[in-house]
């Protein structure tokens, strides 16, 4: 059991700003996050795509962004825990007991929600009957590649994960790579390598099919793929992967008791504290009146929940509002000298 | 003000007026369309404000940005007629204009 001053879910801007801000008023705090890498939105929605609206910060990418933001907090060593999600959080006298799919559980005064729009999921095929061979045979990611050994694997999508995968097991496997279209949005040189795989019979190469159906009683045999011109072709094939990036959902945050409506947590102006005191909701997953979605926003309504844990995780101290540019105390948790 | 038709995948049509600069989204959003979530806001960056464009209108778009099409890779049951409408902008000459939106956004 872990324990903390707050624990935050979601390691994007907001989640990482808000670390800040508690570290700097001396909690502790730890974050949990879905995703296998910080940066929420920003790293897997837009890592490259410029930002012009951060305070005094006139361009940067997503990435960038991101980066400076690890390094903002740095000197604070905040434990992360990344690739787990929050499943659970359940009272449990003055505190919150958290528990992630992994089995991990914290004791928190404070649980902060900077989930964005939810956890990224993997976008799945839309035939109902994939559903029953999920994690047999038909996968949306990678563990263990040597399964895959001799075997046809069918892989559909047109991105970077699609392709890398589909040249590094061409060379252990009979590989089909389907995508809806003509063209690849996965990086040029991986791209001309498909091609020269699909040259040489390394690939067999599928454009403009999409997934219609899949075949199979206990095991799955076939795919059924259909081309725009409505032809449709039957494959034979052992195993299925999808690469149509990740989707957010909300998730298990549904089922913790809290007011939400269109896919937002309802929150206070003054502590972004939800309808259960003790958790907050900062960033693109509160709503109230005038709610702006921007980082900005969300750096702001993170501050401010950072001082109404405060109250919960020291009942017996009085919190004494303080500047970075002269506070002795702040200083010293930043790590710096003063002067 | 153009009207944009919007309709759902269980044949239930919605005639909205969308303000000159609005995006087709928004109007959905604004207007609580069932069907378009919308999720990163209108960035072009995650597909679920995906509909199909009543062919007769496909010609009268202005054309897709690379962008666009590498995100409906990701969309639920992309078409020949896919767009997403956060990059649809409303305009008089859009008056009309039929969105057809698919039976889920993921």
């Amino acid at each position: 059991m872990n324990k903390t001053d707050a624990l935050i879910i979601g390691a994007g801007p907001t989640g990482l700003f808000t670390a800040h801000q508690l570290k700097l008023i001396g909690l502790d705090c730890e974050i949990v996050d879905n995703l296998d890498k910080i940066g929420g939105q920003c790293i897997e929605l837009y890592p490259d795509k410029p930002i012009y609206d951060i305070p005094a910060v006139p361009e940067c990418t997503g990435e960038e962004l991101t980066n400076n933001l690890i390094n903002q907090i740095k000197p604070f060593n905040i434990k992360t825990h990344l690739g787990e999600r929050v499943d659970e959080v359940k009272k449990d006298g003055e505190n919150w007991f958290v528990k992630t799919n992994l089995g991990k559980t914290f004791l928190t005064p404070n649980v902060i929600i900077a989930g964005g729009v939810g956890s990224f999921e993997p976008r799945k095929f839309s035939p109902k009957e994939c559903e029953k061979f999920e994690n047999k045979s038909i996968f949306y990611s990678v563990k263990d590649k040597t399964i895959f050994e001799g075997k046809i694997v069918s892989i559909f999508g047109g991105g970077d994960s699609a392709l890398d995968w589909a040249v590094e097991l061409s060379k252990t496997c009979k590989v089909n790579l389907i995508h809806r279209r003509d063209d690849f949005r996965g990086a040029q040189a991986t791209v001309d390598k498909v091609h020269e795989l699909a040259k040489s019979g390394k690939i067999n190469l599928y454009t403009k099919y999409q997934l219609t159906n899949v075949v199979g009683e206990d095991n799955l045999e076939s795919i059924e793929i259909k081309h725009d011109s409505k032809e449709v072709k039957i494959i034979k094939t052992d195993f299925v992967m999808g690469f149509f990036g990740l989707i957010m959902q909300l998730g298990p945050i549904a089922d913790w008791g809290l007011n939400i409506d269109k896919k937002t947590v309802a929150v206070d102006t003054e502590k972004f504290e939800t309808n259960q005191k003790g958790i907050y909701a900062v960033g693109d997953i509160c709503s109230y009146p005038g709610k702006l979605k921007l980082i900005l926003s969300g750096f702001h309504e993170g501050a401010l929940a950072a001082r109404a844990c405060f109250k919960l995780a020291r009942p017996n101290e009085k919190y004494r509002f303080e500047f970075t540019t002269s506070s002795k105390t702040i200083k010293d948790r930043l790590g710096v000298k003063s002067d | 003000m153009p009207k944009i038709i919007y309709n759902t995948h269980d044949n239930k049509s919605y005639t909205i007026d969308v303000q000159n600069g609005l995006t087709v989204m928004e109007g959905a959003v604004q207007n609580d369309i069932p069907g378009i979530d919308a999720d990163c806001g209108g960035g072009m960056a995650c597909a679920t404000c995906h509909v199909y464009v009543d062919e007769e209108w496909m010609q009268k778009l202005p054309q897709k940005d690379d962008g666009e099409e590498d995100m409906l890779d990701m969309a639920f049951e992309p078409k020949k007629n896919s767009r997403l409408s956060c990059q649809i902008i409303v305009s008089d000459e859009l008056d009309g204009l039929i969105v057809n939106i698919p039976s889920k956004q993921s």
